[in-house]
């Protein structure tokens, strides 16, 4: 069966070629692949900068960069991270090239408009690499002020303002994907029968269309202070630094959610496929990613526990943040048992979904810590609170990423990818992952403060600990962009649904051809059904 | 405390410190039972059903009502009860006892200012009694900065231009770090000093060796002079300004019909900026003293118009023969 | 689902429209795509400006008599007269739909043509209100002079005039530039009764900026006109 297998002759990739069919195409297949080469680069980027700030905190006294060196390196760590890799990562890559086929579209309904998200994102990145060759910014990815607005001497404005182009470039994303999801689906697609992957985006979608232009004002705001000598945040003038904070978590908070849902939806995907299983509690996990949108923008206030509020308003925060955790709980133990007398095989992206399991409890269980207001107090703002969003966002959100990559890539490039290294990967990631971020828990507890330069000397063992975890996660993240780039020449030729997977997407040809379907498609049953004929059809296993 | 040589806990050297370590692992319990329920769950299925041939298919189970709310409801009960202990925590933690004894604190880039009411003022250190509690006062000179006392398990952000609080009660003699948990620029991680908790005698006799400048009050009234502020704020109420006595833990009538209570944070905004709020029956002449005044003096000041209040506050010195302790702030809400 | 796919007849009842783009069904699916991408949009624009009015609204509850002060410097004629050209616009706006909906493409071209003219207008009273600040040297920061007790709390109040009515303008300007586009597409010849969905759409977003402007006026200028 393998030998019969084949490309297409005409696809999304050969229909057009050189620079200008790339860079003026409408076709949400090709801006999602311009999507992937950008936000690759800037993880390559965010990750050396994270590199140098592990390899500099191997030793207490602070003696490889100027503390103004190394406080530079992880504020660009967390903006190109944040702002450039996490937020556009999963929905810019795998919801715009998968959305359309999932839900039987032809492209998104602004196909203009996505493509504009994409410019919007490279003007943010060329401002701020403006502000990276102009000398760096020390402020911290989350600009407080009155440091940001008053007492940095950095960039900060070219900065604030590539995170404020950058984040209408998400709004854009989020508005074409809810008008898409509300007007493109195909007849008989009623919202039941729609993949959990489409629920996870449109939940998401609503987050960045709702939030970010909270954030979004709120950056105008430190940028006019500085550039104009306004007074908004200054507390000379009467200028209140928390608002700030308010504003800025406002959005930033439910950000979390932007990076964590779209990676839950990948789950539900892949777990579904690999155990060839309708999803446990379809409407539970669908209604709890909206529940997590919407408890997501009641609990910013979270980030201020130690910042003078009120003892009441706190006891608030941390009631609804309790209540954010549930939904997220109710789809973990929907996975579980998603498994139950399941079909369950483990090819990578399987892999990554179990490692997304592990991280995440452990990202999410933590949170409640945190959420605790008694213990807040004391690992508040130190490395407890670095390893808690971590697990989330690079263990929970990354590790959907990458599975959803595997689990696409055939789909995206028609081509099969090495098993035995994207297997090897999958378990140096988990294994370097928990190496690295453990010990900071522990870091945390014992009161080591985020963002320090030098630190006192009994924090150096599980320092060392976490930067040699550091070097195996980093070889993890390479290794797939060595295998990925080998595929697409070597690798074997895929077949349109090799993993014998229920979803619309698998019915076009891959790679599949612009405009997706020959014919509108029409959906009669309903989601997550496998038979033993498609099964035996999948040309691996 | 450790094991294997790995540090784990920080000291437990406050009266918190024991609370917040047995919060700690009752939650570090309670996610241990659902980590381990669920990664044995997906290990064990993992194993038992895996696939065995090429067209198998798993069963059709679309969910079950009764686990969906099991699972629902029982976490969400077990939450309340983490979310209850931890805010009664968090309540103790944010109400000083009114014996307290009243330390202020300024952070600047990069330093840490501690002001006693006796006089003392130091840098980086700070120097506490064991067994008696203790209230600081924080603000900051520049951008916020976080006071943290990891072996007392608590912190605080010092938010220029307001009065923040925390207070602690140290239950062990020694050295133990300060730290600044909110970022505030290049020496962000210099900004880190030295907590030391004495016996009461031996801190009495090191309260007994500083304060060249006399007490925080007598400071605070050479300032009061200084700055004339006594031309107006008249005793007897008939100046142009409102009489300062017995003002504090008080009720004000304000001039646009609203009401405040005196405390710190309104003596502190009532200087600097001193339109703010406007006493009933007074003309809005005094000239603010923004910028003029350092948070280091305004402490001062403050500690002088509270000492204006006898009832409300004793400023008399924490020294053993004096024992009423600068206390009772009535004025603190929380 | 995979099965349960089949592929439907060529959608032989849809009314095959220049303007009907490749990856929509029906021209009516195209429409209610735009309207609902327009006011999802809006949204995010309320949000937006959200920010800003909440920024606003503590520090007048904060700084109220700084706050009145500062207002009574603002020249309410010209903000009224300002508030009466933008709901003028409004109606011509209005009136511009309603004249591509019912095909007048030179009527349609007339009440765009005095949507610009009005919005300009706008625009021109505030260049000299701008002025009139500068002059005064009510723009905070170093230059800033107020003889008013609550100086430094009033350049909290200018900070956001400025930056609230500057957004505006802001989204006037980009307003106008709309406008002239959809002049020359209805100059063009580009509308007719199945298709005025750019006049409509501008016409969405011209409204917003008034609405905008219509909360900004009694907040900036009317501080203390309530009692």
């Amino acid at each position: 069966m393998l030998d019969t297998l084949k490309l297409p002759e005409r696809h999304y990739l050969n229909n057009g070629h050189g620079l200008k069919s790339w860079l003026l195409t409408k076709d949400h297949k090709r801006i999602a692949i311009m999507y992937l080469i950008s936000i690759s680069v800037m993880f390559l980027i965010g990750g050396l900068f994270a590199a140098a700030v592990r390899v500099e905190l191997m030793t207490p006294e602070g003696d490889l960069f100027l503390a103004d060196t190394y406080n530079k390196m992880f504020t660009m760590h967390g903006v190109v991270m944040v702002f450039f890799f996490l937020i556009p990562s999963t929905p810019a890559v795998l919801g715009n090239f998968l959305i359309p086929p999932m839900i039987g579209a032809k492209d998104l309904a602004f196909p203009r408009i996505n493509l504009l998200s994409l410019y919007l994102l490279w003007v943010g990145a060329a401002f701020f690499f403006y502000a990276l060759f102009a000398g760096g910014v020390d402020t911290g990815w989350t600009f407080y002020t009155p440091f940001s607005s008053s007492a940095s001497n950095s960039n900060v404005v070219p900065t604030a303002l590539g995170a404020f182009i950058s984040g209408f470039s998400s709004i854009l994303t989020g508005l074409n994907f809810i008008v898409t999801i509300h007007r493109m689906r195909a007849p008989g697609l009623t919202w039941f029968r729609l993949p959990l992957f489409v629920w996870a985006h449109y939940a998401t979608s609503l987050i960045q269309v709702l939030g970010t232009p909270v954030v979004a004002i709120t950056i105008v705001m430190v940028a006019v202070e500085r550039m104009f000598g306004f007074a908004i945040f200054d507390p000379v003038r009467g200028g209140d630094p928390v608002l700030f904070q308010h504003l800025f978590w406002f959005y930033s908070h439910p950000a979390v959610y932007i990076m964590i849902l779209p990676a839950m939806g990948v789950i539900s995907e892949v777990v579904s496929t690999f155990s060839r299983k309708t999803i446990f509690g379809y409407s539970f996990v669908a209604f709890s990613s909206l529940a997590i949108a919407v408890f997501g923008f009641l609990v910013w206030a979270h980030h201020l526990f130690v910042a003078g509020i009120s003892t009441y308003s706190a006891m608030v925060f941390s009631f609804l943040s309790f209540a954010v955790a549930i939904p997220s709980a109710v789809k973990t133990f929907n996975w579980a048992a998603t498994l139950y007398k399941g079909a369950i095989s483990f090819e990578t992206p399987m892999l990554y979904a179990y490692g997304f399991f592990g991280l995440f409890l452990i990202g999410g269980l933590t949170g409640l810590f945190l959420a605790t207001l008694g213990v807040d107090i004391h690992v508040h703002d130190t490395y407890f609170v670095v390893a808690h969003f971590h697990y989330i966002m690079v263990g929970g959100a990354i590790m959907g990423y990458l599975g959803g990559l595997h689990f696409w890539w055939p789909k995206l490039t028609g081509r099969m990818y090495s098993e035995f290294f994207s297997r090897i990967s999958a378990i140096l990631v988990f294994v370097g992952f928990n190496l690295t971020f453990f010990p900071q828990f522990m870091l945390g507890y014992m009161g080591m403060p985020r963002r320090y330069h030098a630190y006192p000397d009994e924090f150096q063992v599980l320092n060392i600990m976490s930067s040699a975890g550091a070097a195996v996660l980093g070889v993890g993240y390479l290794l797939p962009v060595l295998y990925f780039l080998w595929s697409l020449k070597r690798g074997e030729v895929a077949g349109p649904n090799p993993w014998g997977a229920s979803g619309l997407e698998w019915q076009m040809p891959s790679p599949p051809p612009t405009e997706n379907f020959k014919e509108q498609p029409v959906v009669h049953g309903e989601p997550y059904e496998y038979t033993p004929h498609v099964a035996r059809e999948a040309n691996l296993v | 405390m450790g094991s294997f040589g790995i540090p784990l806990f920080p000291e437990q050297a406050s009266t918190f410190a024991r609370d917040v370590d047995a919060l700690y692992f009752f939650i570090i319990a309670v996610s241990g039972f659902f980590a381990l329920g669920v990664t044995v769950a997906v290990i064990v299925f993992g194993i038992v059903f895996r696939r065995r041939h090429a067209g198998e298919v798993g069963a059709r189970i679309e969910g079950n009502l009764p686990l969906e709310l099991a699972w629902s409801i029982i976490p969400t009960m077990i939450s309340m009860v983490m979310f209850g202990w931890g805010a009664s925590s968090y309540f103790h933690m944010r109400t000083p006892p009114a014996e307290a004894l009243n330390i202020y604190a300024v952070g600047k880039q990069w330093m840490w200012k501690f002001q006693h009411l006796e006089g003392q003022r130091e840098i980086n250190e700070l120097h506490v009694p064991v067994g008696r509690p203790v209230k600081v006062t924080i603000t900051s000179e520049d951008v916020v900065h976080s006071l943290y006392l990891p072996s007392f398990r608590t912190k605080m952000d010092a938010i220029p231009g307001r009065y923040t609080h925390l207070w602690f009660e140290a239950t062990k003699v020694g050295e133990y770090h300060i730290f600044c948990t909110e970022y505030c620029g290049t020496n962000h991680s210099g900004m880190i000093g030295t907590v030391v908790v004495m016996e009461p005698n031996d801190y009495q006799a090191w309260l007994a060796g500083g304060g060249v400048e006399g007490t925080l009050v007598e400071r605070g009234q050479r300032l009061f002079q200084d700055l004339a502020c006594g031309t107006c704020h008249l005793d007897t109420g008939k100046g142009r300004g409102p009489s300062l006595n017995d003002i504090v833990g008080k009720t004000v009538a304000l001039a646009d019909g609203s009401t405040a209570v005196v405390d710190e944070g309104y003596l502190r905004e009532s200087i600097i900026n001193s339109q703010a709020k406007i006493v009933q029956g007074y003309q809005p002449l005094m000239p603010a003293f923004q910028g003029l005044v350092s948070e280091d003096n305004l402490v001062a000041l403050v500690e002088y118009v509270k000492s204006l209040s006898p009832q409300a506050t004793t400023t008399a010195p924490a020294a053993a023969t004096a024992p009423a302790a600068p206390a009772a702030d009535p004025t603190k809400k929380k | 689902m995979s099965n349960a796919v089949a592929h439907a007849e060529a959608h032989g009842h849809a009314v095959h429209h220049d303007a009907l783009q490749h990856h929509f069904e029906t021209m009516q699916q195209q429409k209610e795509a735009s309207t609902l991408g327009m006011w999802v949009f809006l949204l995010t624009e309320v949000l937006f400006f959200g920010g800003l009015f909440f920024a606003y609204l503590l520090y007048r509850v904060w700084y109220f008599d700084a706050f009145a002060e500062a207002s009574r410097t603002l020249d309410i004629s010209l903000g009224a007269f300002n508030t009466a050209v933008l709901i003028g616009s409004s109606l011509t706006m209005a009136l511009a739909v309603r004249s591509a909906q019912t095909n007048q493409r030179s009527a349609t071209v007339r009440w765009l043509i005095s949507t610009i003219v009005l919005g300009c207008v706008f625009l021109g009273v505030k260049v000299v209100e701008y002025a009139d600040k500068f002059e005064h040297h009510h723009v905070p920061g170093p230059h800033f002079i107020s003889e008013s007790p609550w100086a430094a709390q009033e350049q909290l109040f200018f900070s956001l005039y400025f930056t609230m009515t500057g957004l505006h303008a802001l989204h006037m300007i980009v307003g106008v530039g709309i406008m002239s586009v959809i002049t020359w597409m209805a100059a063009k010849g580009k509308f007719d009764e199945h298709y005025y969905t750019p006049v409509e759409m501008a016409g969405l977003y011209w409204h917003f900026v008034d609405l905008v402007w219509i909360y900004l006026f009694p907040l900036l200028y009317l501080v203390e006109r309530h009692n």
